[in-house]
């Protein structure tokens, strides 16, 4: 049954960060609207690459799926459970088979613990393993991501950003977790490194049959890695297809502008692309545009985008896309 | 070659750190010509940054330390200059842009404040001109309404924005040569793109000198006439773009190149890393620093440090003893 391959769906999922004023009264006067009905479904074993800019809500996505912020309305069904309707100890039962793997290796780990009991913590924390079994799985999960097993009573200061993010991985599998969601996982590194971490992680993902949401900002990337890839702009997907149709046949005007400000390594095949820069900056959140969130910088937008927001329709087989334009 | 309007000659910048000397740009030679953009590529701690820096004096000293080397612009040694000669060069005649325009605009002072300075300082203009000059060079850069915005301060732009005023500030006294330091990389991808087009286009309109420094072989690609490659303080290949893309010749260089993925790519390759960290600069080796990670090492690697030689056409140069090609001795 295909419906059953499906690990995680995500429906009409909001999140609103509320803005308060008063000190002693706090009234809310409005809100960030980080994300704003999206929709999406990630297959076992598969990566869903979601792009977007600064401040498009795509990190915000990834965390409000783990509900480490808890979302404002819609539901995120992870392995047939519904996650939003979980609470406590239920919630951390399931939050074993989901794991996260951040963008600053520097920020991400606590300088005043070992390897050994960064790496080994979850364990500890889910009681699955005793002391002894943990040191044994610690061994064998750095030796998983390429470290050497002694460094495991070494302090993260004493490793490059690489080794860093390696040591980050290790933690994120301790647990065996179904899904990882990766946010920005190799931004923060150099690029001989970032393709030393990008083939690691298809590397275990082949091996333990993991599902990535990989959240990035760089596209060439993204096509490298993902299976699917969802384009986000101010707190909505502007549209989503399979890797392939995207690069070759992006039909929102934001993805094909998108594309186009990516730079090629080939001053030949640089040279002869049509470039679309757009104008100006993102708009503020707190008071996105009305209707179609892209029309401020839309090169070719019409007094209708202004109307009302433009449905996330299945324009081609698997190929959605939010623009009344599109075609 | 009496046409290069800057000849950099053997030089060398180290670091006095309590743990030691660090080797930070180690004896390197490049020129630069009248009009054209020079791009140096290479990862952090390459001595990119360094180099640039060195040129302009703008080394903090203590505990960096200029220890060798020339810098002719113009006929005249800019590592000799007094303090009072280099000031006038600095933000006149060559400027400099930086990575993170927060942090280099002065967040206290308006940008009316920033703007002017320079023009009041260099080219003696009054207030009442270099405040008009100012709005003038705001337009330039695409500011909109740049009459009214003299007044706002650095935390009312937008980061892509903060740059073009950056930009604006750096081409206030026409300056021979700009450096750009990394000044993308803080910004997303489309307000990257707008950064670039700008420059290119202001680049030819006022014929201007570029160097422009990044780790991004996707942007070189786009903007440089030659490029230079660093590799733990040293220069390890240059050529001319096209030349540099369609014939590799460095072992590193060939490893970058492999480790980028590309958006245009199609089907499935997996990316082809360089193993092994960045070399730590607190000797400087008697090998080639990038032997440690290199696939095509042999022995001679491993005794000699090669020296950066003609190997192509046009001037096509590479400090290695292999031919990579053939993977054997060149």
């Amino acid at each position: 049954m295909a419906e059953d391959n499906v690990i995680l769906r995500v429906d009409h999922l909001v999140k609103y960060f509320p803005i308060k004023r008063g000190i002693i009264i706090q009234k809310q006067i409005g809100a960030v609207h980080a994300v704003d009905d999206i929709s999406f479904e990630v297959k076992r074993g598969e990566t869903l690459g979601l792009v977007g800019e600064s401040g498009c809500g795509k990190s915000t996505t990834g965390r409000t799926i783990l509900q480490l912020y808890r979302p404002t309305s819609g539901s995120v069904v992870f392995d047939g459970v519904d996650l939003v309707k979980l609470k406590g100890e239920e919630l951390r039962h399931m939050r074993r088979k989901m794991q996260m793997i951040f963008q600053d290796p520097y920020a991400s780990l606590n300088p005043r613990m070992t390897v050994g009991e960064i790496v080994g913590e979850p364990l500890i924390i889910h009681k699955i393993a005793s002391q002894k079994e943990t040191d044994e799985r610690v061994d064998h999960l750095l030796e998983t991501v390429g470290l050497n097993p002694s460094f495991s009573s070494r302090y993260p200061h004493e490793f490059s950003g690489g080794q860093r993010q390696r040591i980050g991985v290790a933690r994120a599998l301790a647990l065996q977790p179904a899904l990882i969601v990766c946010d920005e996982p190799i931004s923060a590194l150099d690029v001989s490194i970032q393709a030393q971490v990008v083939n690691l992680l298809e590397d275990l993902q082949q091996q333990f049959n993991l599902t990535y949401l990989f959240i990035a900002h760089d596209l060439s990337m993204v096509r490298h890695i993902s299976k699917h890839v969802a384009v986000m702009y101010l707190g909505a997907l502007v549209e989503l297809t399979d890797r392939d149709h995207l690069y070759a046949e992006p039909l929102h005007p934001y993805t094909q502008a998108l594309l186009s400000a990516v730079p090629i390594p080939d001053p030949v095949a640089d040279s002869k692309r049509q470039r679309t820069i757009l104008e100006g900056d993102v708009p503020s959140p707190v008071n996105p545009p009305s209707g179609c969130r892209f029309r401020t910088r839309c090169p070719i937008a019409v007094a209708q985008c202004a109307e009302s927001r433009p449905e996330f329709r299945e324009l081609r087989p698997g190929h959605f896309v939010a623009c009344i334009l599109a075609k | 070659m009496p046409d290069l309007l800057l000849d950099v000659q053997g030089l060398e910048t180290q670091f006095k750190t309590p743990d030691g000397i660090v080797h930070a740009v180690n004896r390197i030679s490049f020129g630069l010509k009248e009009g054209e953009t020079l791009g140096i590529v290479g990862e952090s701690g390459c001595g990119k940054s360094v180099t640039v820096l060195s040129l302009l004096r703008l080394i903090p000293s203590p505990p960096g330390k200029i220890t060798a080397g020339l810098a002719l612009y113009n006929g005249h040694d800019l590592l000799k200059m007094s303090n009072e000669e280099i000031r006038h060069v600095r933000g006149a005649q060559i400027t400099m842009i930086f990575q993170d325009p927060m942090t280099s605009l002065n967040p206290v002072l308006t940008i009316g404040l920033q703007l002017t300075e320079p023009l009041m300082l260099h080219l003696g203009m009054d207030k009442k001109h270099a405040l008009a000059r100012a709005a003038e060079l705001l337009e330039t850069v695409g500011i909109p309404k740049a009459k009214d915005r003299l007044s706002d301060y650095p935390h009312q732009f937008s980061g892509g924005m903060r740059q073009r005023v950056m930009i604006a500030m750096a081409l206030s006294c026409n300056p021979q040569i700009l450096i750009a330091d990394e000044p993308t990389t803080a910004l997303d991808v489309t307000i990257q793109a707008q950064i670039v087009e700008l420059v290119k286009r202001l680049r030819d309109e006022l014929s201007m000198t570029v160097i422009w420094i990044t780790h991004d072989l996707g942007i070189i690609a786009g903007l440089a006439q030659r490029v230079i490659v660093m590799y733990g303080g040293y220069i390890i290949e240059e050529a001319y773009v096209k030349d540099l893309y369609a014939h590799t010749e460095h072992p590193y260089t060939i490893g970058l190149m492999g480790s980028l993925p590309r958006v245009d790519e199609e089907g499935h390759h997996r990316l082809t890393s360089i193993e092994g960290q960045p070399p730590i600069l607190f000797e400087r080796p008697n090998y080639c620093p990038f032997a440690p990670r290199c696939k095509y090492a042999i022995e001679r690697c491993w005794k000699e440090n090669p020296a950066l030689e003609i190997v192509g056409l046009d001037h096509h140069r590479m400090a290695c003893w292999v031919d990579t090609k053939t993977g054997r001795a060149r």
